[in-house]
C-alpha cells in the first residue's frame, strides 16, 4: 500500500496560492484590540465573541440545569424534606412545625418555567448557535471577520444585558415568571391570576424582546457574511455543512424572532395599557375584567410562529456540527452532500408551515389540523434522509473514537430516538391522548435538548483547540460522555411510559389522582438519573475550564488533519485570522481519502486530472 | 454543615478525577502516544457494541415490564368509542417507529464498531449513491402517506360535531382557578345562557342568565355522571385562564379557552364498574390501595374514571380533580332524578330571581305533578285505609276565597287522580293560621274548603265522594309564631276517607 499523503505546509502554500486582499496593509484594523477592555470584554473579534457566548451559555446551562434537579427532587421525593435548601431558596422553601420543609408549588412552577426559558433561549440558541456561528462562520470561508463587527459585539451585549435582566428577575419577591416557558395568555397577561405573573413577567418580557434584539443582530451579520465574505472559490457548494446549517438557521431567526416580538409587544399593551388582544370574558379574583374580544389562541399562533423554527434554530447548528464532525473523525466525505443541504433547506422552509401542530388541541378548527399534520409528517422525510447519510458516512470509515466524535454518534442516536416519537405527536388523532403529557417532554427533551447538546459539545471537543489553543482532557471527555449518554436515556425513556400512562405535565403533585400516583418508583429512578447527569456536567465544566490553562498543548495547527480552512490559521489566533494572504478555495470541504491523499485541505489547487470529489 | 461536608466530598471526588485523567492521559503518552491510542479506541468501539445491545434489550424489557400500566394496554385499553381507534393508529405507528429505531441505533453503533481506526485500511471514499438516496427517500414518503392518512381518518372522525338532531347528551364543564364546575342541561335537554359578567361567586358562579328559561332546570353536580354507549358532547369553557378538559381513560382532551367555547364528543363503551372488572383480573391491581392499610380495599375497587387539567393554569394546576361514573342507562335516570335545579334550590323566590313574582313556573308544575302522583298511587297502593295529602300548590288571593289562577294545576292533577281512583271518598279541609278573629277564621276555611270542592266538582268529580270542611286555626302543624310557620299552617288538604 503506497504511503498516503498526510502533510502540508500550509504558509508556503498560502503564500504561494492564497488571495491578497492587502488586509495587513491597513493598519487602523488592529486599533481595537489594544488593551484588556477592548480585547476581552468590548471585543469586535468573532473569536472571542464566540468565547463569550460559549461561556455565558456554560454559566446559563448550569443554573437552568440545576433549577431542574430542584424541581426533579419535588417530583421524585416528594416526601422528603427540602430544608437543607432553605438557605438557598429561602421563603420558598416553607418548613412545617416539625421542621420538614416542602418546595412552595408557586416556586415549583417559576423554576419549571425559568428552566424551559433558560435552555431554550440563553443555552441552545446563544450557547450553540451564538457560539458556533461565531467561531466558525469567517473562519471555515476564509473571511477576516464579520461583516460587521460592531453589530456582532451588540449583538453579544444585548444577550448579556437580557441576561443580567432575567437574572435579576430570580430574586423577586414575588418570584420570577410561573406560567410555563410558553407564556400563554391570560395567565401571563393577568398579575392576578399568578404572583409570577406580576413584576416577574415584566422583566421576563423585557429580558426576552433584549434577546430577540441580540438575535437579529447576530443573525443578519452572518447573513451577510456568509453571502459577501467568502474567499476566493468558495461557491455556496463548497461551503461546509456547518456553514450551511448556520446560514439556514440565521435566516429562520430573522423571519421568526420578529413574530414573537410582535407578540410580545401585543402581551405587554395588555399588560399595561389596558388592551385585550389576548383577552376575552374573563372573570378572576372576585370580578369581570371589562376588556373583551380578544382571543389568547392568537398569542399562540404568534409564539409558535417562532416557536417552531426555534427548535430547528436549535438543531440545525447540532445537525451541521455532527455532519462535520462525524465527516473529519471517520476519515470519509459526508455521505450525499447535496441530499444534506437540500434537507436542510428543507427543514428551514418546512419548519414555517408546522406551527399549529403544538396546537392541536387549543381549541382552532379541527380541519386547519390536516393541513398542519401532513406537513408536519413530511418533515420526517429530510431527517430521515439525514439520518441515513449520517449512518453511511460512518460505513467504511476508519473512525477515532475520540470525545468529539463519541458525542455525534450519540447526537445521531438522541436524533433517531427522538425523532421518532415526533411521528406519534405530529398526528393529530393520537396528539389528543399525548399532548401535554411526560411522552412530549421526552420527545423534545431527547429531539432538541440532549441531541443539541450532544452537538454542542461534539461541537466544543472539536473546535477547543481552535478557541484555546490546548486540548480538553480525553479521558475526562470519555467519562463525561458515557454517563450522558446512558444519564440522558435513564433520565428521559422512562418518560415515555409515564407519558403512555397519561400523566400531565407541569404537574407539581400526581398524588390527587389516582391515574397517574403509581409512578413512584420511576419518578425516583428519573431524579437519581437526572442529578448524576448534572454532577457529571460540572464534570465537564472543570474539564473546560482546567484545560483553558492546563490542557494539553497544540502543536500542530491541524490536529484532526481536516480540510476546512480555519484549521489553515495559526495556533495563536490572531486578528485577521491569516497573517498574509486568505486562503483560496478550491474544492468542497470533505475531499478525506481521495486517491492517495488522507486528507485534501481546500486550499489545496487540483492536480492535473483530478475530478471534483462531490461528482 | 452537612451541606459544606457534601460540598468538600464533591471537591474531592472532582480533584481525585482530574488528578486520575492527568495520569491516565500521561501514561498513555509515555506508553507511546499511537499504540495506547489505538487500543483506546479498540475498547471505545467495543464498548459502543455492548451498549448498543444492553440499551436495546433495556428498551424492550423495560417495556414489557410497564406495558399493563400504560393507558392502551393490559387493562387499560380506551373506554370510548373513538378512543379504541386512537390506540389502533398509536399501536401502529410503535411497530413501524420501533422497527426503524432498532435497525437504525444497530447500524449506527455497528458500524462505529466495525470501522473503527486501523492503520491498515484506508477509508472507503464513498460520497454519494443517487439510487441509494432515492430509497431513502422514497421509503418515508411511503410510511409517512400511510400514517398521515390513517391518522386524519380518525382524527377528522373524532372531531367532527355532532349532527343537528342527533341523540346526544349534551354537559357544560366550565374550568376556573382551580376547579371544574360541570353542568347538566335537565329536562329540557339543553343548556342555558350564561354571561361572564353575571357572575356572582356566592349565587351565580357561572353567570347563568336567569330570563333564559333554559337555565331554570340546569344542575350543577359535584360529579359527572354518564350513561353507558350514549354520545356525550361536552362544551368546554374557562372562566378565567387556559385550562385543558382531560378524561385520560376516554381519550379526551381540549382547552378551555376564556371568550371561546370548545367542545369534544365522545362515547363512553364501559361502565365503572365493568372496567373495574377488567382491572381485577391483573395481580398489579390486586394490591391494597392504601399501602398503609393491607386490609382496605384492593386498588381495582378504588378505581375511578378521572378529569384532570392538562393545561398551565397556575400554583393549583394539578388539583383540578373530578370523578367521572359512567353507569348503565336505568341507573343514570335514577341519578336525573335525585338531582335538583340549582335555580330552584338556590335561586327561585330570592331578590335575583327575575320570576319572583310568578307562585309557578312551568317546571314547578311538572314536578308537583309528579310528586303528587306518587304520593297519591303510594297511599293508594298501600294498606293504610286512610291517609292526608297536603295540596301544596292550592293558593287563595289574600283575606278571601277566591281561588288563584294557577291553583288550577294542582286541582286538574286532583281530578285526574280521583278519575283513576273511582273508589276514594274525601274530605277537603281547609285550615288558616291564627291571625286575626278565630270564627272569621273558622268561616274562611270552610268557604275556602268549598270553593276547592266545587272548582273540583266543575273538572267532573262527583260531589258525592266528597265534604268540604273548615277547621279554622284549630290544627296548626307548624308554630304560628314565625312566618313560615304560618304559612304552612294555611293549607288545604285532601284528607282520604275510604278507598
Amino acid at each position: 500500500m503506497a504511503e498516503l499523503i498526510t502533510t502540508y505546509d500550509t504558509d508556503v502554500i498560502l503564500a504561494d496560492q492564497g488571495y491578497d486582499d492587502h488586509f495587513h496593509e491597513h493598519h487602523h484594523g488592529d486599533k481595537y484590540q489594544t488593551g484588556f477592555i477592548h480585547h476581552y470584554i468590548f471585543s469586535m473579534d468573532h473569536k472571542i465573541i464566540a468565547r463569550q457566548f460559549l461561556i455565558t451559555g456554560i454559566f446559563w446551562a448550569i443554573i437552568g440545569a440545576a433549577m431542574s434537579v430542584i424541581f426533579r427532587l419535588q417530583l421524585g421525593f416528594p416526601e422528603e424534606s427540602m430544608a437543607w435548601i432553605k438557605p438557598l431558596l429561602g421563603k420558598w422553601i416553607v418548613l412545617d412545625e416539625a421542621g420538614i420543609g416542602t418546595l412552595a408549588p408557586e416556586f415549583y412552577y417559576a423554576l419549571v418555567t425559568m428552566h424551559g426559558t433558560i435552555l431554550v433561549f440563553f443555552v441552545l440558541t446563544a450557547g450553540l448557535s451564538g457560539t458556533f456561528s461565531n467561531l466558525l462562520i469567517p473562519l471555515q470561508i476564509g473571511a477576516r471577520d464579520m461583516a460587521s463587527p460592531f453589530l456582532n459585539m451588540l449583538s453579544y451585549w444585548f444577550f448579556f444585558t437580557a441576561g443580567v435582566i432575567m437574572f435579576y428577575s430570580l430574586f423577586l419577591s414575588t418570584g420570577p415568571f410561573s406560567g410555563g416557558w410558553t407564556a400563554y395568555p391570560p395567565l401571563s397577561a393577568l398579575p392576578q391570576a399568578s404572583t409570577g405573573s406580576g413584576t416577574g413577567m415584566t422583566l421576563w418580557l423585557v429580558s426576552l424582546t433584549l434577546f430577540v434584539v441580540s438575535v437579529l443582530l447576530g443573525g443578519i451579520n452572518y447573513i451577510t457574511t456568509v453571502l459577501n465574505l467568502r474567499t476566493q472559490g468558495m461557491t455556496m457548494w463548497r461551503m461546509p455543512l456547518t456553514i450551511w446549517a448556520f446560514f439556514v438557521t440565521a435566516i429562520l431567526g430573522l423571519l421568526s424572532f420578529p413574530v414573537l416580538a410582535s407578540g410580545f409587544f401585543m402581551l405587554i399593551m395588555d399588560r399595561s395599557l389596558g388592551t385585550s388582544f389576548f383577552l376575552s370574558d374573563i372573570f378572576i379574583e372576585g370580578a369581570a375584567l371589562d376588556r373583551v374580544g380578544g382571543t389568547p389562541i392568537l398569542y399562540q399562533h404568534l409564539f409558535w410562529f417562532l416557536g417552531h423554527p426555534e427548535v430547528y434554530i436549535i438543531i440545525l447548528p447540532a445537525m451541521g456540527i455532527a455532519s462535520e464532525v462525524l465527516s473529519v473523525h471517520a476519515r470519509k466525505p459526508i455521505f450525499g452532500y447535496k441530499a444534506m443541504v437540500l434537507s436542510i433547506l428543507a427543514i428551514g422552509f418546512l419548519s414555517f408551515i408546522v406551527w399549529a401542530h403544538h396546537m392541536f388541541m387549543s381549541g382552532v378548527n379541527p380541519f386547519i389540523s390536516n393541513f398542519f399534520v401532513i406537513f408536519t409528517l413530511i418533515i420526517a422525510v429530510p431527517s430521515a434522509v439525514k439520518v441515513f447519510n449520517w449512518i453511511t458516512t460512518l460505513w467504511g470509515g476508519n473512525i477515532r473514537l475520540n470525545s468529539a466524535m463519541l458525542f455525534a454518534i450519540g447526537f445521531v442516536s438522541m436524533f433517531i430516538s427522538g425523532g421518532l416519537t415526533g411521528i406519534f405527536l405530529g398526528n393529530s388523532a393520537i396528539d389528543i391522548q399525548l399532548h401535554d403529557t411526560y411522552f412530549v417532554v421526552a420527545h423534545f427533551h431527547i429531539v432538541m435538548g440532549i441531541a443539541a447538546f450532544f452537538g454542542m459539545f461534539a461541537g466544543i471537543y472539536h473546535w477547543y483547540p481552535k478557541m484555546f489553543g490546548r486540548f480538553m482532557s480525553e479521558t475526562m471527555g470519555k467519562i463525561h460522555f458515557w454517563g450522558t449518554l446512558i444519564g440522558a436515556y435513564a433520565i428521559f425513556w422512562p418518560m415515555h411510559y409515564i407519558g403512555m400512562a397519561g400523566v400531565p405535565r407541569r404537574y407539581y403533585s400526581f398524588d390527587g389522582f389516582d391515574a397517574f400516583r403509581h409512578f413512584g418508583d420511576l419518578n425516583k429512578f428519573i431524579t437519581i438519573a437526572a442529578a448524576i447527569v448534572f454532577m457529571l456536567q460540572l464534570l465537564f465544566v472543570l474539564n473546560f475550564f482546567y484545560s483553558i490553562w492546563k490542557g494539553k498543548k497544540m502543536t500542530n495547527r491541524n490536529p484532526w488533519e481536516a480540510t476546512t480552512l480555519e484549521w489553515s490559521t495559526p495556533i495563536e489566533g490572531i486578528h485577521g485570522n491569516w497573517p498574509g494572504k486568505i486562503p483560496s478555495v478550491h474544492r468542497w470541504a470533505y475531499d478525506y481519502n481521495k486517491d492517495e491523499r488522507e486528507y485534501v485541505p481546500q486550499y489545496i489547487p487540483m492536480v492535473e486530472g483530478e475530478e471534483a470529489g462531490d461528482h | 454543615m452537612l451541606g459544606l461536608i457534601i460540598f468538600g466530598i464533591i471537591a474531592m471526588i472532582a480533584v481525585i478525577i482530574v488528578q486520575l485523567s492527568k495520569v491516565s492521559d500521561l501514561a498513555s503518552a509515555i506508553k507511546g502516544e499511537e499504540t495506547s491510542k489505538l487500543r483506546a479506541n479498540n475498547r471505545t468501539a467495543f464498548w459502543l457494541v455492548i451498549f448498543m445491545v444492553v440499551f436495546l434489550v433495556f428498551c424492550v424489557v423495560s417495556a414489557l415490564y410497564y406495558k399493563n400500566s400504560m393507558l392502551g394496554y393490559g387493562p387499560h385499553g380506551a373506554a370510548s368509542s373513538h378512543g379504541v381507534e386512537l390506540d389502533g393508529i398509536f399501536n401502529t405507528t410503535l411497530i413501524i417507529t420501533g422497527i426503524v429505531f432498532v435497525i437504525t441505533q444497530i447500524l449506527l453503533f455497528w458500524f462505529s464498531y466495525k470501522y473503527r481506526e486501523d492503520k491498515n485500511r484506508k477509508a472507503t471514499f464513498f460520497a454519494h449513491s443517487t439510487q441509494l438516496e432515492l430509497v431513502w427517500t422514497g421509503i418515508p414518503v411511503i410510511v409517512m402517506t400511510y400514517l398521515v392518512v390513517k391518522g386524519l381518518f380518525v382524527w377528522n372522525a373524532t372531531m367532527a360535531d355532532v349532527k343537528p338532531g342527533e341523540n346526544v347528551i349534551d354537559i357544560e364543564a366550565t374550568g376556573y382557578q382551580f376547579a371544574w364546575d360541570i353542568r347538566y342541561p335537565g329536562a329540557d335537554g339543553k343548556i342555558g345562557t350564561k354571561n361572564f359578567r353575571l357572575i356572582d361567586l356566592a349565587t351565580n358562579p357561572l353567570g347563568q342568565d336567569w330570563s333564559d328559561p333554559k337555565n331554570i332546570d340546569d344542575f350543577m353536580p359535584t360529579e359527572i355522571v354518564l350513561p353507558v354507549n350514549q354520545k356525550v358532547r361536552v362544551g368546554i369553557n374557562s372562566k378565567d385562564v387556559l385550562h385543558n378538559f382531560y378524561l385520560p381513560h376516554f381519550r379526551v382532551k381540549m382547552d378551555a379557552v376564556p371568550g371561546l367555547p370548545t367542545y369534544f364528543v365522545f362515547t363512553p363503551t364501559m361502565t365503572t364498574d365493568d372496567y373495574r372488572q377488567r382491572l381485577k383480573d391483573y395481580p398489579e391491581y390486586q394490591v391494597p390501595a392504601d399501602d398503609t392499610d393491607p386490609e382496605g380495599p384492593q386498588r381495582w375497587e378504588t378505581f375511578d374514571y378521572e378529569l384532570a387539567c392538562a393545561e398551565l393554569c397556575g400554583k393549583g394546576h394539578y388539583s383540578m380533580r373530578k370523578v367521572v361514573r359512567i353507569v348503565s342507562q336505568e341507573e343514570y335516570d335514577l341519578w336525573l332524578q335525585q338531582q335538583s335545579s340549582y335555580y330552584l334550590t338556590n335561586i327561585r323566590g330570592t331578590d335575583v330571581d327575575p320570576f319572583r313574582d310568578d307562585k309557578l313556573l312551568g317546571i314547578e308544575i311538572e314536578q308537583r305533578k309528579e310528586e303528587l302522583t306518587t304520593q297519591f298511587t303510594e297511599l293508594m297502593e298501600s294498606d293504610v285505609e286512610s291517609g292526608v295529602i297536603n295540596l301544596e300548590n292550592v293558593f287563595f288571593e289574600s283575606g278571601s276565597s277566591a281561588l288563584d289562577d294557577v291553583s288550577q294545576y294542582e286541582l286538574e292533577n286532583v281530578a285526574n287522580l280521583l278519575k283513576k281512583y273511582p273508589n276514594v271518598n274525601f274530605e277537603l279541609s281547609g285550615h288558616t293560621d291564627s291571625q286575626g278573629d278565630e270564627s272569621a277564621n273558622l268561616s274562611l276555611s270552610q268557604s275556602r274548603a268549598d270553593q276547592v270542592a266545587s272548582f273540583l266538582r266543575g273538572l267532573g268529580t262527583s260531589s258525592d265522594r266528597m265534604k268540604a270542611k273548615g277547621y279554622g286555626e284549630s290544627a296548626p302543624v307548624e308554630s304560628n309564631d314565625t312566618a313560615e310557620g304560618r304559612q304552612a299552617n294555611r293549607r288545604t288538604e285532601l284528607k282520604i276517607i275510604s278507598k
